[in-house]
């Protein structure tokens, strides 16, 4: 065998997940290579062709911040640009990018390509190669590639079932075979895999489609980047419009259930409750006259919409009719139609918090495989897996994001500790530190860990100390300065803000909800400097202005993120034995044997797991460190 | 879930009403916060108390500015204790009333109450129980949390279960409304309006005063009804008073020399612990003139949960009576008529006041008085004597009918749907401050985000109570009421 068919890491899959994966892993200096079964389909987005929304942009962020790929390509495939939830606090804005799929296809291939030290292979894996419990390599049609890890993303592409009508045939994506050996092969090692659905509305034709009739949303302007590292945004900016269902639409689809795979029993995967089909939203709120649909543009150069709002399983021809019942598309053409996709995943309580395989040294599953769906949630994991099948092969301490540090570590706790049987997409209210894990503080708050991976260039990393140095400089400075009454009660005046009696400092100023920043600059310009070139001068105010208002509720947090900590630091041996625990109900006992947490901390996060067993647990684990020969 | 490196404290003798007891603090606080509330004959601190040294003083509570109780205070320093921790162990003589009272105090000034066994386990954990006893400490975790559960059980009962569950769905209600407006701003879901979300903030907080106050009612049944026996000279209070303690008394706590100004004799009638407060010198010089008896007894009614009215049967009512009859009737009284042996003046006629009560200026904790009864407006008239010891059982019956009734009073819940468990109470407390933050940021326009933090931090306090964690259940909540979803 020579040695181009050895690897340190072999990733399956270039997808959202795969690609993150692979080329982190390369930038940490292994020799890696991606295999997908289609080099035209790198980084395909399958589903709308949109990044980022409430929680999803936060992750993308992160992933920008540990130098991850998805909001750089995002920003030059981007075709709107939106900040959401702006009338909201600061921790939950979000920004979302309509995207060129073209275009972000082929601004992922170009990263892929310009990795040193990373190959791209199209060929099929049909096994993964296990030697006891370590992973040694992939069998593809072609060959055996050997490798010291190997990472699994591969979507919805194992034992993919697509279903239009009561027609269904094995497929990936639309156009693309399935991955069955694969699946199999997952199965035979010992994973224990169940099924999942989702679902895509229909493809309209841009020509049929009379825009006049409904709503238009812009996007921002000057659009507003995904990346930290994006200067200005180049491309040309489109709308997307915005129309609705209506009664005769709901007739029709009800009219035509018995053809609904969905609702004929067809379909046994579980599909995503916060993406429902046409279908269920018109079953399961009947009294609801209109459903909202969003027309969002594939393209520049596409002629093609996404009918966004309408998932759907339904027979062509009655996808026809039913798109034809709605405001402005009474003349438009079906290019592609919608249609409902089983597949199957693995339980991700079997993978330790580094997304490798409990069972299998060496294998790690990132993306959809592991219960998730949504581009973000795929590419986060891939980053994890990335870098940790990295670390594991330079026998470094494996790399864990916090639930208080990031988006990316409530992911991973989330499903490894939980599980998931639906779907699984990330929401800010499943973030408990909600207000610590901001958009804007991603930077600050995982680019040391990014650089200390070697995944953020020391260059990009100074800017960065320069930024933080100069909000934290300017905090300091707005704390010691303090103002005259006659001074400055005019000027609050003007603002409508009640004046003060006494000497104030500016920070006690910025605090008032009616004061901005930019108020403050006003009355005493900030004497730190000029801010260089490289650090975009609102990135410093707006994080001085948010970190001074939300002082309180951050600080709340924190606290209770420190209370936390100690536990979370108790870790539990591999292979602690929870049975012999006195005490311990069979159905703990159970649980904890299923998720085997690496710590009391995610030991409490079990449900079901009550406060009491974790007392128990912990004075076992404490006998077990004095004693480990006993257990 | 509980924090591991906080401040502890839990009362480790067993509860009775006799005897003392320890309540025993473990942590890095237990030093300073028993110092909070310790007072030494010379104002020592208990910071500069050497190791294992035990010390005499007082307990106050600055709130009321009472002495609850007579102590002597140990401070043993890390690491030479049972826990590795510093430990402080008051000893309180006074039995059980005031040693639920010391145990709250040092709650209030920031230790936590401590889980089963937690003792024990922090001994283990911190190495200073040896492994050959860790089964033991297993066993006692286990046993301790089986008695707390029985215990938490009980108290939790059906009709008050069911209040807080009703609670935490509102709560879940109103959660998942904010969440889903913040996690889907283009799905077309506006938040209730501000005067609508202070409406539901309200009632929530309503319902959560509610209980904590059937918490008071249950404070009544844990630490007993301050109860006072007022009356002009020589109506026989103090045969009254001493008939009772022959036949009753519980425990004293009358400890000479201290510097307690209020002697308190306690009860047990039919059970429920009863405190006869001495404030208004029940056992008087005889020779009292008439106006400082009612000028004390007036005195006395201040803060007592219960009034106990002594008249004399056998003389006519003289205008102090009246008066006296005036203004208890605006508060919880009973009417005793006492020397019912003796040919009689007084019938029930005479004891209907002339005027409307007057307007009530200090609330007792369990006011409003209840719905009156036909005699006099009074809730009871009584007719006893308590030389010959006549229609004792008959007042012992109204007083604790009354402390059945007091318990509740301002809601439907029964005797067994109180908030008796102090952990539930601290635990609806917490709730009950949260919904007041939310209620003051609905009012300052806060933004989404910041009142789910409160709406959360109140779920999270009744989660405790019943047991139940609630992340899911906001998102099941979202996917069930709003159709979600492009």
């Amino acid at each position: 065998m020579t040695r181009s068919f050895h690897y340190d890491i072999i990733v399956i899959g270039a997808g959202h997940a795969g690609c993150e994966a692979a080329i982190a892993s390369a930038r940490m200096g292994v020799s890696v290579a991606v295999f997908t079964m289609n080099l035209d389909n790198i980084g395909q987005m399958s589903c709308n062709p949109a990044v980022g929304g409430l929680a999803k942009s936060h992750l993308v962020k992160e992933i920008d911040a540990l130098g991850g790929e998805m909001a750089k390509v995002t920003d030059k495939a981007g075709i709107q640009f939106k900040v959401l939830n702006k009338s909201k606090g600061p921790a939950v804005w979000a920004t979302r990018v309509q995207a060129d799929r073209a275009l972000y296809r082929k601004y992922m291939r170009q990263a892929l390509e310009s990795q040193s030290g990373l190959g791209i292979k199209q060929e099929n894996v049909e096994e993964i190669l296990v030697k006891g419990n370590q992973v040694h390599g992939v069998r593809t049609t072609e060959r055996i590639y050997k490798a010291k890890a190997v990472i699994v993303a591969t979507g919805t592409f194992l034992n993919g079932l697509i279903h239009i009508g009561l027609e269904n045939f094995l497929a990936g994506r639309t156009g693309e075979p399935p991955s069955i050996g694969l699946s199999k092969s997952l199965c035979e090692i010992g994973f224990k895999i169940g099924r999942l659905k989702t679902g895509t509305p229909p493809r309209l034709d841009v020509k049929g489609i009379d825009f006049s009739v409904m709503g238009i949303q812009e996007g921002d302007i000057p659009p507003p980047p995904m990346s930290l590292f994006t200067k200005e945004i180049k491309n040309p900016q489109l709308p997307c419009y915005i129309t609705y269902t209506n009664e005769n639409t709901h007739k029709i689809i009800l009219d035509n259930l018995k053809y609904s795979p969905l609702y004929s029993g067809i379909i046994k995967g579980i599909g995503p409750r916060y993406c429902p089909s046409i279908e269920d939203k018109v079953i399961r709120f009947r009294d609801k006259t209109r459903h909202q649909i969003f027309l969002e543009p594939e393209g520049i150069d596409s002629d093609e919409y996404y009918t966004n709002g309408i998932s759907t399983s339904l027979p062509c021809e009655v996808q026809v009719e039913l798109v034809r019942s709605i405001a402005g598309l009474e003349n438009a053409e079906v290019k592609k139609p919608g249609y409902a996709i089983e597949y199957d995943f693995v339980y991700p309580t079997q993978l330790k918090p580094t997304l490798e395989a409990k069972h299998i040294e060496g294998l790690f599953l990132a993306g959809q495989i592991n219960g998730t769906s949504g581009y973000e949630e795929a590419a986060a994991q891939g980053l994890i897996t990335g870098i940790n099948a990295a670390l594991k092969i330079k026998e470094r301490e494996p790399f864990i994001l916090g639930r208080h540090e990031a988006y990316i570590g409530v992911l991973i706790d989330d499903l490894v500790t939980k599980g998931t049987n639906e779907p699984y997409r990330m929401f800010t209210s499943r973030a408990e530190y909600r207000l610590l894990l901001r958009q804007d503080n991603a930077d600050l708050r995982l680019m040391e860990k990014g650089y200390n991976l070697g995944l953020i260039s020391e260059e990009v990393y100074n800017i960065f100390l320069k930024k933080k140095s100069m909000i934290e400089k300017e905090i300091k400075r707005l704390k010691s300065e303090r103002v005259k009454p006659e001074v400055v009660n005019p000027i609050l005046k003007k603002l409508g803000s009640s004046p003060i009696k006494e000497d104030a400092s500016l920070y006690q100023l910025l605090k008032r909800p009616e004061i901005e920043y930019i108020d403050i600059a006003r009355i005493s310009p900030s004497t730190n400097g000029l801010t260089p070139s490289e650090i975009r001068s609102e990135d410093v105010a707006s994080q001085v202005e948010i970190q001074t208002k939300y002082e309180g509720y951050i600080e709340r947090q924190k606290e209770t993120a420190e209370r936390f900590k100690k536990i979370e630091e108790k870790k539990i041996p591999e292979g602690f034995v929870y049975k012999w625990i006195p005490g311990l109900s069979k159905e703990i006992i159970e649980k904890l044997e299923d998720v085997r947490p690496f710590n009391l901390g995610q030991a409490s996060r079990i449900p079901g797991v009550t406060p009491v067993a974790i007392s128990l647990l912990m004075v076992a684990v404490e006998k077990h460190k004095r004693t480990p020969q006993i257990l | 879930m509980k924090s591991f490196d906080d401040t502890i404290a839990a009362i480790s003798t067993s509860l009775g009403y006799s005897g003392i007891g320890i309540v025993r603090l473990s942590g890095p606080d237990a030093i300073s916060i028993v110092d909070k509330i310790f007072s030494s004959p010379k104002k020592k601190s208990l910071k500069q108390i050497p190791s294992h040294r035990i010390i005499y003083g007082h307990i106050l509570n600055h709130l009321s500015k009472e002495v609850v109780d007579e102590v002597l205070v140990s401070v043993m320093r890390a690491p030479h204790t049972y826990t590795r921790e510093d430990v402080v162990e008051i000893n309180c003589h006074g039995g059980h009333v005031p040693l639920r009272r010391v145990l709250e105090l040092v709650l209030e000034n920031g230790a936590r109450l401590a889980g089963p066994g937690e003792f024990t386990q922090r001994a283990f954990l911190n190495g200073r129980i040896d492994l050959t006893q860790a089964e033991a400490v297993l066993d006692t975790i286990n046993a301790m949390t089986e008695q707390s559960q029985k215990v938490a059980m009980e108290q939790l009962s059906g009709s008050l279960s069911k209040r807080m569950e009703d609670l935490r769905d509102r709560l879940i209600e109103l959660t998942a409304f904010v969440e889903a407006y913040i996690d889907f701003p283009e799905e077309d879901i506006e938040l209730p309006s501000s005067e609508e979300m202070t409406k539901k903030a309200l009632e929530m907080r309503n319902a959560l005063r509610e209980l904590v106050d059937s918490s008071r009612h249950g404070r009544i049944l844990r630490e007993g009804l301050k109860t006072a026996i007022i009356g002009r000279p020589n109506v026989g209070k103090s045969s009254l008073l001493n008939v009772l303690l022959e036949q009753d008394r519980a425990i004293v706590t009358e400890v000479p020399g201290t510097t307690r100004d209020v002697i308190e004799e306690c009860l047990n009638i039919n059970g429920f612990p009863v405190r006869i407060m001495d404030t208004a010198g029940i056992r008087e010089a005889r020779d009292i003139v008439e106006r400082e008896g009612v000028e004390r007894s007036l005195r006395a009614m201040q803060g007592a949960d219960l009034i106990l009215l002594v008249l004399d049967g056998s003389d006519d009512l003289h205008g102090t009576d009246r008066e006296l009859i005036k203004s208890a009737n605006s508060k919880n009284a009973i009417l005793v008529v006492n020397k019912i042996d003796l040919p009689q003046k007084i019938t029930n006629e005479n004891l209907i006041p002339q005027n409307p009560p007057l307007p009530l200026l200090t609330k007792s904790p369990l006011s409003p008085p209840l719905s009156k009864g036909g005699e006099g407006g009074f809730n009871a008239i009584v007719k006893i004597s308590a030389l010959k010891g006549t229609g004792l059982d008959e007042l012992r019956e109204k007083i604790s009918d009354m402390i059945l009734k007091f318990s509740s009073a301002g809601g439907e819940a029964s005797y067994s749907g109180l908030v008796t468990n102090i952990r539930h109470v601290k635990a609806l407390e917490k709730a009950l401050a949260h919904m007041n933050s939310l209620m003051d940021g609905i009012n300052k326009g806060l933004s989404p985000e910041l009142l789910s933090l409160e709406l959360r931090d109140a779920l999270d306090a009744i989660g405790e109570i019943l047991g139940i964690t609630t992340p899911e259940d906001i998102l099941n909540k979202i996917f069930n009421d709003f159709c979600i979803g492009k």
